[in-house]
């Protein structure tokens, strides 16, 4: 539901609109123009906002915390409601030196060695979502992987990680929309509709009664001797929920966007399957979801243009994957792809702290796929509708079934 | 075939732990480790060139 209507951009180098469908479904060819003819653009939409289009800025911007703030990471109308350092979801809208302490205490729990035992019931709920998808379908018939598949996977994976129920899966997807997609347009809900409202629940619940789980975790942990304020402890968990979901959905449908267009790279994975987690990040890196976002806290010149304080500014790492300085054949995927020094997971100290997550997420999406889904052909490329916002991948996602093998 | 680690460049990718666990671990933050002293030990050269080569934050050098 939109509560404003929106002026059709007709220049996307002085008047873009992330959230217009027009960039939503064709963002890559945008990002070709600009980066051409305009590298950092600037629209007047938000307050003002600019959009670097090349890796150099959008890196530079990714590495200065002095200059870009992230109190507020998701552009819209509204001004983020907590000053710096700390910001509404540590760590993400941190700085330093608050940033590194918030950080800090939730890396152990996303490091590579503790994501590993999510390897199997993540893999289990894929098997579980393909028996459900394919229930009474045969060759011929078409399937959405986008709502049929790829949206429940992290739902359900975070959900096991903060240990409440599964089923709460479509409420999570409501509140994501509400504040990622269409940021500042909706109409007003009941406060007990609200993400805050859920969670503030379900960590009283944990109060209670604690529990292994993520939510108990942070209870748990301290700052200094102290233990975590609860704006500290629901805004963290709002944003694992919101961080998690969206954008690892984007990542695995895109990814098989791809795949239902190219029988070659199904055929090539299918017969060197030890190819595939070099394939995953060239998949990151032609189809990264994210695009963050920061605060001008001084005014600073980059790119060629003055960045004044207050201004918001885009960083879209999918156009930084995509700059032919930084990437032979740059509009390509190239599965075997050697030189990949993809940011679709960030630069910075903000680096995704979900990486490992999405990343065996996304393995196991894929290969569970290919698996029980060999052949497959999209089934309509006009029905596909991709996000608008800061996460971009396939919301509707039709495909034909093949011969299964 | 030298290869250099900067700590304070690595950002937790682990990108290159990924590709050549031969050669990097990860710590208890998933920050890289070099498991080496800097030579690396032969028949490991194409994985210290991958683990240089995508490195998103310039962080890994091979040189030899």
């Amino acid at each position: 539901m939109e509560a404003q209507a929106r002026c059709p951009v007709t220049d996307w180098a002085t008047d873009f609109d992330h959230t217009d469908e027009e960039y939503a479904a064709r963002a890559p060819e945008i990002w070709a123009q600009l980066r051409q003819e305009c590298p950092v653009a600037h629209s007047p939409r938000f307050g003002g906002t600019w959009l670097p289009t090349r890796h150099a800025d959008v890196s530079a911007i990714a590495h200065d915390t002095e200059h870009f703030s992230s109190r507020g990471v998701i552009v819209s109308v509204f001004e983020p409601s907590e000053p710096a350092p700390v910001g509404y979801a540590p760590p993400i809208t941190s700085d330093p030196p608050f940033h590194e302490v918030a950080r800090r205490l939730l890396l152990p729990a996303f490091s590579p060695k503790a994501i590993r035992p999510l390897e199997e019931p993540t893999r289990r709920f894929c098997g579980e979502l393909l028996d459900d998808l394919l229930d009474g379908t045969g060759d011929g018939d078409v399937v959405d992987a986008a709502t049929g598949y790829a949206q429940h996977i992290p739902v359900r994976v975070i959900a096991h990680m903060l240990g409440v129920p599964t089923s709460d899966g479509d409420r999570f997807r409501v509140f994501i929309h509400r504040i990622l997609e269409t940021a500042g347009q909706n109409d007003p809900v009941a406060p007990e509709d609200t993400l805050t409202w859920y969670l503030a629940e379900k960590i009283a619940e944990r109060r209670e009664q604690p529990a292994d789980d993520l939510i108990s975790f942070l209870l748990d942990a301290e700052i200094d001797g102290q233990p975590l304020s609860d704006d500290h402890v629901l805004g963290t968990v709002a944003l694992l929920l919101l961080a998690g979901i969206d954008t690892t959905w984007s990542a695995i449908g895109a990814t098989l966007w791809h795949l239902a267009q190219h029988p070659e790279h199904r055929r090539r994975l299918r017969d060197e399957p030890e190819l595939l987690p070099i394939a995953i990040e060239e998949f990151l890196r032609a189809y990264a979801p994210v695009t963050m976002a920061r605060k001008v806290a001084k005014d600073v010149e980059l790119g060629g243009v003055t960045m004044r304080e207050g201004d918001w500014v885009l960083l879209p790492f999918p156009a930084a994957n995509r700059d032919p300085e930084v990437f032979e054949r740059a509009d390509e995927v190239v599965l075997d792809r050697e030189r990949n020094r993809h940011a679709a997971f960030g630069l910075g100290i903000h680096r995704c702290l979900g990486s490992n997550l999405a990343r065996m997420e996304l393995t196991v999406a894929v290969r569970e796929w290919l698996e029980r889904i060999p052949e497959f052909e999209l089934a309509d490329p006009d029905a596909v509708r991709w996000s608008t916002g800061q996460v971009r991948g396939p919301r509707t996602l039709p495909v034909r079934l093949g011969r299964s093998s | 075939m030298r290869i250099r680690f900067d700590r304070d460049a690595c950002q937790g990718h682990n990108r290159c732990y990924l590709l050549a666990p031969e050669l990097f671990d990860v710590d208890d933050e998933g920050y890289a480790v070099l498991r080496t002293d800097g030579e690396v030990p032969e028949g490991l050269e194409r994985k210290a060139q991958l683990a240089a080569d995508n490195c998103p934050e310039y962080a890994i050098t091979v040189e030899g």
